[in-house]
């Protein structure tokens, strides 16, 4: 069987930007070939984890508050699956790392994506996250969360609109529906190496 | 530009006690570290008598660089003990007779001291390795021949119940960590950990023109952002003699109070949701979006809009800003009837906000606790009475007092300054009078050398500015009076012998935002 495009209920295809990228994920993953079986579960267990995404309650600075926009009444991320946002890593999907990053938080932070259950999401939200942002030359902050955790969505803005961090939400929910479960792992990324170490 | 008086630093503490005692003298409005580089480094005073208004400003310094000491004032002023750990952070002043003289935004292995002008930067790369918790803090104590020792001092004993709260919990507002000593459910003691979200702005303005300067403004406290940036520009404006026109002022008071009344409904909102009242939650957002709306129409930002500039503002407001806020403000006035019935009058509520957290007066001056939570205690702080500024001293509008000092007295002093904030917006809406939305300024903006305070009142309290500037087109020292650093600081007095779920209540009535504090 054939892996297919991941589509989202109510969104044409074509309304998404970055295509290309998600496309050749398939490609890869039809060029092994899929079991029937396998396949269909996979189909199966994507559908439901893509749409019950649970993020981690955590913001540092201004784009938590957009956060919090998204999650009340107007934008409400409800409607996509994502209104359950957890006080604890262990019961979190994805960390929205919203806001700068310091040289005091970076521990912290990686501590809770460690203590976070796989399979695990990072979306780096705002310019700060992605960076450093306006505050890229300062001594205390760290220039991109990239360098210790695999983001796997950026949403750039300052603060980006609720909009734009739902569609970065909704970009992650496919990243989810490409994943293979059995008979191998499409989810590749290196772990950044440790700054102290390189 | 204030005249400032310099102290040497044997005579500080006595000096300082004389004006605290004899002139009354009883509010420090601000304490900043400076490095004069050839001439030592030093800390600038700016002290305030809260009955008559009078304003001094002091200076002291020492040219010993290598072990620099100065004397403390943290037994004068409460609100001196967070202000002077912060100088020891950044410029590596050992305050003499401070009872806890450790680092307050940056960790414990730092090297070196940041806002030094010869700060080595090379020496501090990322640390991924966990915080080891201290229990312990150095004090620096004069002995009767005038010798100084060190000494250690014990936080937390070891057999005392600590639990950790932060700096990754949803009731914190961010990335504050305290550690509470526990006896039973009674709080007995807490400690604050800040600068989780330090992000080094002080610093970086000093390498930055002007105008860039402003941007970082915003992102300080983000639910102030006009008011911040005003502060800043009226600064800057004071210093440069420039005059904006009538028009900008309005504008510019506008949008303040919108601003204020945004920030207000988000307090109410977070704190229902940290008392458990999501519905509350909700509502508040609701409303807010509509200010949001009007914020985006004219500046084009949402949450951060970047909208005052030095001479002015960015743009002129949106052809239908009139109209929409007039009918913002009649859309919020039977809402807020609708908050005070779902949460005001619950009696969860009222149990869980009443009586709890009591914050005095005197406690509240020395700390230098302004805004919503000094009003609640019953000292009128607020800066558009006491300092009027931009249209404030021409519209009439009632300074919200309560006496309590309590949590209930902090939530109904806020909701109520939203009334009071709709009823400027009236007064202003209808008579914006045409002009230059924005002053012709040469391109290069520079100062003249000297040192300036303006202040405004923000969402929280006071937001201060103080620039000493050497004729550049650079700051050489830019500082921000943090609005919530003196509330974090009073946050022990409060809790102590509260309950441990009291916490959550009194952090969200004191409404502080941390990347305020940290900067």
């Amino acid at each position: 069987m054939e892996i297919k495009k991941p589509t989202i209920k109510s969104i044409p295809y074509e309304d998404f930007k970055d295509n290309e990228y998600l496309e050749n994920m398939v490609k890869q993953l039809n060029e092994g070939g899929t079991k029937v079986l396998v396949g269909c579960l996979d189909d199966l267990i994507n559908w439901g984890r893509s749409n019950s995404l649970w993020p981690l309650t955590f913001a540092t600075s201004c784009c938590g508050i957009e956060f919090m926009a998204v999650g009340a009444a107007r934008y409400d991320f409800a409607r996509f699956g994502f209104e359950v946002a957890r006080a604890s890593p262990r019961q979190a999907d994805m960390i929205m790392v919203a806001g700068t990053i310091t040289h005091k938080m970076a521990p912290v932070l990686k501590r809770l994506y460690d203590q976070m259950a796989d399979p695990k999401y990072v979306i780096a939200v705002g310019g700060c996250a992605i960076s450093g942002g306006p505050f890229k030359k300062s001594y205390h902050v760290l220039n991109g969360v990239d360098k210790i955790l695999p983001v796997d969505v950026y949403i750039p803005g300052c603060p980006p609109r609720p909009e734009a961090l739902l569609y970065g939400m909704i970009q992650l929910q496919r990243k989810v529906k490409l994943e293979k479960f059995f008979g191998g792992v499409n989810r590749k990324e290196k772990e950044p190496q440790n700054p102290e170490q390189a | 530009m204030s005249e400032r008086i310099e102290i040497p630093a044997e005579k500080l503490h006595e000096e300082m006690l004389k004006l605290r005692q004899g002139k009354h003298l009883d509010f420090l409005r601000s304490l900043t570290g400076m490095d004069w580089g050839e001439e030592g480094l030093g800390v600038v005073y700016h002290l305030e008598d809260t009955n008559t208004g009078d304003n001094v400003v002091i200076s002291t310094r020492t040219t010993n660089r290598e072990k620099p000491e100065l004397p403390s004032v943290s037994d004068i002023w409460k609100g001196a003990e967070f202000n002077e750990r912060e100088v020891y952070d950044y410029y590596g002043i050992r305050f003499v007779g401070h009872p806890d003289m450790r680092r307050l935004f940056l960790r414990d292995d730092w090297v070196g001291y940041p806002l030094r002008k010869d700060y080595d930067e090379s020496l501090n790369p990322l640390r991924m390795t966990n915080e080891e918790p201290v229990d312990t803090t150095q004090y620096i104590e004069v002995q009767h021949d005038g010798s100084v020792i060190e000494k250690r001092e014990t936080i937390f004993e070891e057999d005392e119940y600590i639990i950790n709260i932060g700096p990754q919990h949803p009731a914190t507002h961010g990335v504050l960590r305290f550690r509470v000593s526990l006896e039973g459910e009674i709080i007995k003691k807490l400690d604050v950990h800040c600068g989780y979200i330090h992000r080094g702005i002080e610093k970086m303005c000093e390498s930055l023109t002007y105008p860039q300067t402003l941007a970082l403004t915003d992102r300080l406290d983000y639910l102030g952002a006009h008011q911040n940036r005003h502060a800043l520009c009226m600064c800057i404006e004071q210093a440069m003699g420039v005059e904006v026109s009538e028009r900008v002022q309005y504008i510019r008071t506008i949008m303040d109070e919108l601003q204020r009344i945004d920030s207000h409904l988000l307090f109410f909102s977070c704190l229902c949701m940290d008392m458990g009242a999501l519905t509350a939650f909700f509502y508040g957002f609701r409303d807010r979006e509509k200010i949001l709306d009007i914020f985006e129409a004219t500046t084009g930002g949402r949450l951060i809009q970047n909208y005052n500039t030095i001479g002015g503002v960015q743009a002129d407001i949106a052809p239908d800003f009139v109209q929409k806020v007039k009918e913002f403000i009649a859309y919020l006035r039977p809402m807020l009837k609708e908050y005070h019935e779902v949460f005001t009058g619950n009696i969860i509520a009222q149990e869980r906000l009443r009586g709890v957290g009591v914050l005095s007066r005197e406690d509240a001056i020395s700390f230098g606790a302004t805004g919503g939570t000094g009003r609640a205690s019953g000292w009128a702080c607020d800066v558009r009475k006491r300092h009027p500024y931009a249209m404030y001293g021409k519209v009439d509008f009632k300074e919200i007092v309560h006496t309590e000092g309590d949590c209930f007295a902090r939530y109904m002093v806020r909701m109520e300054e939203i009334l009071e904030s709709m009823s400027i917006i009236e007064q202003l809406i209808d008579n914006i009078p045409e002009g230059n939305y924005q002053e012709k300024m040469k391109p290069i903006i520079r100062v003249p050398e000297g040192h300036y305070y303006a202040a405004v009142e923000g969402s929280r309290g006071e937001f201060g500015v103080y620039l000493e500037s050497r004729g550049d087109k650079f700051p050489y020292r830019l500082k921000f009076r943090a609005t919530g650093l003196p509330l974090v600081s009073a946050m022990e007095t409060m809790c102590r012998n509260a309950k441990i779920a009291d916490l959550i209540a009194i952090g969200g009535t004191v409404d502080y935002v941390v990347p305020d504090i940290d900067r």
